[in-house]
C-alpha cells in the first residue's frame, strides 16, 4: 500500500484532524516507514506459528467487582481545554 | 405486491455490576458530571485496563438463558473512532470473537409463534453522555458512563412488524430482569435498542437499511418504525433509493433525520486489544455460572399453577414484572398462604398501584405487613371491609397493621348479642324495606345486610349478620 495524498486527507477525516501542509509531508514519511516495517515482518516464515492475538499465553487477568473512590474531579477537569459547569466543552459536535 | 417489513435489532444492556468494566469508578446513575471517573476511563496515557470478572459471568449468564453458545476462547478488540464521547477515541468491543453466538428467543404476536434468532452477544464499555448546547453552539461532555459495562444483543433481521419488535423487547427485558443482569431503566439509559429497518416487496431480496438511533422508550422504537416503513415505501414507489445511513429519531417531532455523512463514515479499523489478555472459559466456572442462573418468569408461571394452583391469569400477572413475583414469593412464604396472597397481589394491589400511578418498578410495600393482613382476614379476626381499609392504609402510609386495625376500631365483631341488637335496631328503624321484604322483594334483604353492617362501623362479622338478620326475619 502505498500512502498518497487522498489516503492522508481520509485519515484526517475519519480522525476529525486538520493537518497543515508540513505535517502531511512528515506524516507521510512516518506512514510509509511503518508499512515497510510492517512489510519485512510478513516476510517471515510463519507456517509453523499458530495464531494469537496476544503475544503472552496467560488468559483471565480479572478484578473484583469492587468500587474504589474515582479521581479528583478538578484534577480530570484540568485537561479540559474549555471547561463548562463541571463538563469538557467543545465546538459542537453534530449538526441537523 | 404487498411491502414487506424487515428488522434486526441490536440492543444495549448495561450491566448491573457494582464497577465499571476496566476500572473501579461506581457504575451509579448520574452523579455530578465526571465525579465517576479515573485515568483508566478517561483514557489517560500509560494506563492500563482490568477486566472486571462479574461482567464475564452476567455475559455468560445471558448466553445461556437465551440458548446461545459460549465461546469458550473469546477476546476483546478495539474499535476505532474519534468522537468526543470516548476520550480513549477506541471502544474495547468484541468483533472477532464475541462471548455468545447463535442464540434465539421465542415471541408469540397475535396468537403465532416465531423464534427471533440472536446471532451473537458481545461485551462493550459504554461512552460518556454528550449534551447539546444550542445557545452557545459548544458540546459539553459528562463521561461519567464511560466504561460502563454493556452487553449488545445483535438479532437476526427476522423481524416483519413492530409488534413483533415490541413483543420481543418486553420479553428480553424480563428476561434480563429475572436474571439480574440489568435493571432496564430506557429512561435511564441503560436498555436501549437501535433499529435497522428496510422494506422490500414480498419474496424480494432485503432492501438498503437505515439504522436509527436514539430510541428512548418502547413507544418510541413503535412509532420510528411506523414513521421508517413509511418513508422507505414513499421513496421505491416514486423510484427513489433508500440511502444507507445512520438516522437519528426525533420523538418530539415524530420524526428521524440523517446524521451528516461525516458522522456516518464508518471506518472503525478494529485490531486485537492489546492491553487485556485474552478470555478462557473452562468447564468448571461455565456450569459454576449455569448454576447462578435464577429461575426465570416462564418456570415461575409453571411452577406456581403446579405447586400453588394459581390460576394461569393470575400466574401471568404475578409473573410479568420480577418485583411483583418477588413480593409474592415473600408474602407467601411469611403467610403459608399463596392462594390467598396471589389474589391480593392481582387484585387489589394493581387496583391500587393504577390508582396511584405506579408501575411494577417502582412498587415498594411491606411484604412482611401484607402477610399479617392475610392471616388476619383468614382467620376472621378482621373481614374483607376492614382488609381493604387496612391494605389501603398500608400501601399509602406503611401503617403498622395491627396498630391501625385497634386504633381504626376494625376488628371484626363476631359477638352474637352485639350483632343481634345491630339488626333489631336496623328493623326497627327500616319499616318500610321491612314490609317491600316480606311482600316478597328479595333485594331488600341485602339493603338490610348493608345498613346492620353499617350500624357496625363496617366491622361485621358477614355471615354472622346475614344469619343474624335470616333469623328475625323469619320469626
Ligand atoms: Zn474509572
Amino acid at each position: 500500500m502505498t500512502i498518497d495524498n487522498k489516503l492522508i486527507s481520509y485519515l484526517e477525516d475519519l480522525s476529525y484532524l486538520s493537518l497543515a501542509d508540513d505535517e502531511k509531508v512528515r506524516l507521510t514519511g512516518d506512514l510509509e516507514e511503518i508499512l515497510n516495517y510492517m512489510a519485512r515482518l510478513k516476510e517471515l516464515d510463519t507456517e509453523n506459528v499458530s495464531e494469537r492475538s496476544h503475544p503472552f499465553d496467560n488468559v483471565n487477568a480479572f478484578r473484583d467487582d469492587e468500587v474504589m473512590a474515582s479521581f479528583d474531579r478538578q484534577l480530570i477537569l484540568r485537561n479540559a481545554p474549555v471547561e463548562e459547569a463541571g463538563m469538557f466543552s467543545s465546538p459542537q459536535t453534530v449538526g441537523e | 405486491m404487498k411491502w414487506e417489513t424487515v428488522v434486526g435489532l441490536e440492543v444495549h444492556a448495561e450491566l448491573s455490576t457494582k464497577s465499571k468494566i476496566f476500572c473501579a469508578c461506581t457504575t451509579e446513575f448520574g452523579g455530578e458530571p465526571n465525579s465517576h471517573v479515573c485515568p483508566v476511563c478517561s483514557g489517560m496515557p500509560g494506563t492500563l485496563p482490568k477486566l472486571n470478572r462479574r461482567v464475564v459471568e452476567y455475559a455468560v449468564r445471558t448466553g445461556l438463558a437465551l440458548g446461545g453458545k459460549i465461546t469458550v476462547n473469546s477476546k476483546f478488540d478495539r474499535k476505532n473512532y474519534f468522537y468526543p464521547d470516548l476520550p480513549k477515541a477506541y471502544q474495547v468491543s468484541q468483533l472477532y470473537a464475541p462471548i455468545c453466538r447463535d442464540a434465539g428467543m421465542e415471541i408469540e404476536v397475535n396468537g403465532n409463534k416465531k423464534v427471533i434468532g440472536i446471532r451473537e452477544i458481545h461485551m462493550e464499555e459504554d461512552a460518556g453522555k454528550l449534551i447539546h448546547d444550542a445557545r452557545n453552539n459548544r458540546t459539553q461532555m459528562d463521561f461519567n458512563r464511560c466504561g460502563v459495562p454493556l452487553i449488545e444483543i445483535v438479532s437476526e433481521p427476522d423481524f416483519r412488524s413492530g409488534e413483533e419488535v415490541l413483543a420481543y423487547l418486553e420479553k428480553l427485558r424480563e428476561t434480563l430482569l429475572y436474571l439480574g443482569v440489568c435493571d432496564c431503566k430506557m429512561q435511564e439509559g441503560s436498555l436501549r435498542a437501535d433499529v435497522n429497518l428496510s422494506v422490500r416487496r414480498e419474496g424480494e431480496e432485503l432492501g438498503t437499511r437505515t439504522e436509527m438511533k436514539n430510541l428512548n422508550s418502547f413507544k418510541a422504537i413503535g412509532r420510528a418504525i411506523e414513521y421508517e416503513t413509511e418513508r422507505q415505501i414513499k421513496i421505491l414507489e416514486w423510484g427513489g433509493k433508500v440511502t444507507q445511513e445512520t438516522r437519528r429519531w426525533d420523538d418530539d417531532k415524530g420524526e428521524s433525520f440523517g446524521m451528516r455523512s461525516k458522522e456516518n463514515a464508518q471506518d472503525y479499523r478494529y485490531f486485537p486489544e492489546p492491553d487485556l489478555l485474552p478470555l478462557y472459559i473452562d468447564d468448571e466456572w461455565l456450569q459454576r455460572i449455569k448454576d447462578s442462573i435464577p429461575e426465570l418468569a416462564h418456570g415461575k408461571r409453571e411452577r406456581y399453577q403446579r405447586d400453588f394452583g394459581i390460576s394461569e391469569k393470575e400466574a401471568l400477572v404475578l409473573t410479568e414484572h420480577k418485583n411483583i413475583s418477588d413480593l409474592f414469593e415473600a408474602v407467601s412464604a411469611k403467610s403459608g398462604e399463596p392462594l390467598e396472597a396471589a389474589h391480593l397481589l392481582t387484585g387489589e394491589i394493581m387496583y391500587l398501584m393504577n390508582n396511584a400511578n405506579i408501575t411494577p418498578e417502582f412498587l415498594a410495600v411491606d411484604a412482611g405487613k401484607l402477610s399479617v393482613l392475610i392471616n388476619l382476614v383468614i382467620s376472621g379476626k378482621i373481614n374483607r371491609n376492614a382488609y381493604k381499609e387496612t391494605l389501603a392504609a398500608v400501601f399509602d402510609a406503611d401503617v403498622d397493621p395491627d396498630e391501625y386495625i385497634a386504633k381504626q376500631g376494625l376488628k371484626m365483631v363476631s359477638d352474637t348479642n352485639i350483632v343481634g341488637d345491630a339488626v333489631k335496631a336496623v328493623l326497627a328503624e327500616n319499616t318500610e324495606a321491612l314490609a317491600d321484604y316480606r311482600s316478597g322483594k328479595e333485594k331488600a334483604f341485602g339493603f338490610l345486610v348493608g345498613q346492620v353492617m353499617k350500624k357496625l362501623g363496617g366491622t361485621g362479622n358477614p355471615e354472622l349478620v346475614r344469619k343474624a338478620l335470616k333469623d328475625s326475619l323469619s320469626v
